[in-house]
């Protein structure tokens, strides 16, 4: 995984005057602000409710920058593929080794069609029932990692 | 008795079909049902639908024919599901695509990509709807004697009023039913055949059978890894191309419904292919020199049992296998019609009903006229196409975004086209012999490496023909659907 990228931190949207958003900028205001306020101006300022509110942001930062398809979003996009895209393929190649190494596993170690799983040879045994349960075994396992990666995906995303 | 059970079955179908008149109001409705059907219906519904007459009565017939080897078919067939759950389910869904030519579309962004998609849909279809409508055929000759044609032209009017009447929405709850009957029609005479096999003594097969039919790769067929490795190429990567299993993801409310209906569909096709392996078995025991192995299944009661009780299971059997033409054809019909309706007609609800009837007849005319070979392999042949063209377009298309129009292109026409030349080889009965005939029956497991590399390589060649919405595209396929995000405004040309 890359690092986690930043929300917020590249977004175009106006940044508002940081001295007027964080109260501890106050005791040591910077001399280019000073040079612009009236002498007079009182310390302290009772921040309303209205007021904090219009600090936030309205949207979400990250999904902003998917939509506005940023190199940001991107990463964030690459990330959330990349991660499901893996988890698809380690599945696949599960598949595939079990389906696949079967009929090989029958041809190479003869020995192996003549067991017999409680009176059942292992070959039907194998292929007629227990691969079924495998499979819906394997399927859960997997809706379940994916919808975890989503959820995590949505986390990163909608934070503020 | 037999004859009954299937007219019950018929009548069945066109009253429930009939009771979703009521329902389907605009083409909307018509086309999707508009999304309101519940998870379990859902799954219960592709279930009935994807469990055809293959399935019903096809693969006994080949593991009594050809032992072992052949379980891979029923394996593949569910294991399909597993593939398609973790590559292409969910995103899928979230394309918002109602047929396989929306999904080119939306990714590509061509036209010219979404009617090569169309004409692969349609032949697909066609051809897994001709072997349903020979072992109709089959089935009615078995239980009155009837000619062959008379099944055929039985499922294939009942399947076209049913879709005219009542749409998607009928469609689904047909279905649904249908795969609750399949179910029972197998399961309940085996619990029969498996006392009276019993109450037989409980015999095992012939010492011979025991060291070479019960064994995988004993050489029943010529080539025997290449076939079985094809097969299930075939089958893990066809199922996802199969132009009516993806109408039903479109019926899902979002993406993430779409994994667990899917999740659902495993375990019920899972408990299905339990049955057909052990009617297999029994046939070897009881019904060794059967002519056409595809009635093993109907046959079998009769034998083993015998009197009122064997009349009344072979009666259940037939009104399962019915219930399996049915669905399998409705569904079909229903997904070719939509594609000739959309891209070939004008889209409204009348373009949709001529579309129906081409949509049955061609397949009617083939499977009169085509050579009878097993349902399964039939079918098989199907699911070869699918996995040589659509699988590497959904898979790529999901998964890589330098895909590119001309590549993707290419990929349908050089895999579908040669997966098609094979089938034709195979259907009309040229004779080739040893290895290109085995190459020519099984046919995945070079068209579908061709198809990969030719789409990967095009593209890889033409990287200024990338679509340009491209990275939207990927937004709406894979982010969860309750994020607030931009996903572009395409919508398909159905609603």
């Amino acid at each position: 995984m890359s690092p986690e990228p930043r929300p917020g931190r590249r977004g175009p949207l106006p940044r508002t005057d940081p001295a007027r958003r964080d109260p501890s900028r106050r005791e040591d205001p910077p001399r280019r602000v000073d040079a612009f306020r009236r002498t007079d101006t009182p310390r302290r300022v009772t921040v309303t409710s209205p007021r904090t509110a219009a600090a936030r942001r309205p949207r979400y930062p990250a999904t902003r920058e998917i939509d506005e398809q940023t190199r940001l979003g991107e990463v964030y996009m690459r990330s959330l593929l990349r991660t499901q895209f893996r988890l698809a393929l380690f599945v696949c190649t599960v598949l595939a080794c079990v389906v696949g190494g079967l009929p090989l596993l029958f041809l190479l170690i003869p020995e192996l069609r003549e067991v017999h799983l409680l009176g059942v040879p292992l070959p039907w045994a194998v292929l007629a029932g227990l691969i079924y349960p495998a499979f819906v075994i394997g399927a859960w396992l997997y809706v379940r990692q994916a919808e975890r990666n989503e959820r995590h995906f949505a986390e990163l995303v909608e934070r503020r | 008795m037999s004859l009954t059970a299937v007219l019950v079955v018929v009548v069945a179908a066109v009253l429930i079909g009939a009771f979703g008149i009521r329902f389907s109001r605009t083409t909307s409705d018509f086309y999707v049902a508009s999304r309101t059907v519940s998870p379990l219906w859902n799954a219960s519904a592709i279930g009935g639908e994807y469990l055809s007459a293959a399935s019903f009565l096809g693969v006994a017939g080949l593991i009594l024919s050809f032992g072992v080897d052949m379980l891979w078919l029923p394996v593949g067939w569910t294991g399909g599901y597993l593939v398609l759950l973790v590559l292409v389910s969910a995103p899928l869904r979230r394309s918002g695509a109602y047929t396989l030519p929306d999904f080119a579309e939306a990714r590509l962004e061509s036209m010219t990509v979404r009617r090569t998609a169309s004409v692969l849909v349609v032949l697909i279809g066609w051809l897994y709807l001709m072997p349903q409508f020979q072992s109709a055929g089959l089935v009615l000759r078995t239980i009155t004697g009837a000619p062959v044609w008379v099944g055929g032209l039985l499922v294939a009017v009942v399947v076209a009023v049913n879709v005219l009447s009542g749409g998607m929405r009928s469609i689904t709850f047909v279905q649904a039913f249908q795969y609750w009957l399949k179910l029972t029609a197998l399961a309940v005479p085996l619990v029969f055949l498996l006392l009276a096999w019993q109450a037989d003594g409980a015999p095992g097969v012939s010492a011979q059978d025991a060291a070479t039919w019960q064994m995988p790769l004993s050489g029943a067929k010529e080539y025997g890894l290449y076939s079985t490795y094809s097969l299930i190429l075939a089958t893990f990567l066809g199922t996802m191309g199969l132009p009516h299993v993806l109408v039903r993801f479109y019926t899902n409310p979002d993406g993430q419904a779409a994994r667990r209906t899917t999740l659902v569909v495993l375990s019920l096709l899972g408990a299905f292919y339990l049955l057909p392996a052990v009617y297999g078995w029994l046939g070897r025991l009881y019904a060794p020199d059967l002519a056409r192995t595809d009635t093993v299944v109907l046959t079998l009661p009769a034998k083993m049992i015998g009197g009122t009780l064997g009349d009344l299971l072979t009666a259940l059997v037939t009104a399962g296998a019915f219930a399996a033409f049915l669905s399998t054809s409705s569904g079909l019909t229903v997904s070719v019609a939509g594609v000739i309706a959309q891209d070939l007609l004008k889209g409204s609800v009348r373009s949709f009903r001529i579309a129906t009837l081409m949509a049955v007849a061609v397949p009617l005319g083939l499977a009169l006229w085509a050579r009878a070979l097993p349902v399964a392999d039939v079918v098989g042949l199907a699911f070869a196409v699918a996995a040589s063209s659509f699988c590497p377009l959904l898979v790529l298309g999901i998964w890589w975004r330098r895909l590119t129009t001309t590549g993707a292109l290419a990929g349908l026409f050089v895999g579908g086209g040669l997966a098609c030349a094979a089938v034709l080889a195979t259907i009309t009965g040229t004779s080739y012999g040893g290895f290109m005939k085995a190459l020519l029956a099984q046919p995945a497991a070079w068209t579908v490496p061709i198809a990969f590399a030719v789409m990967v390589a095009v593209s890889f060649l033409t990287p200024h023909r990338v679509p340009p919405g491209v990275a939207r595209t990927m937004v709406r396929l894979h982010t969860p659907e309750n994020l607030d995000l931009d996903r572009g405004d395409w919508r398909p040309r159905s609603s």
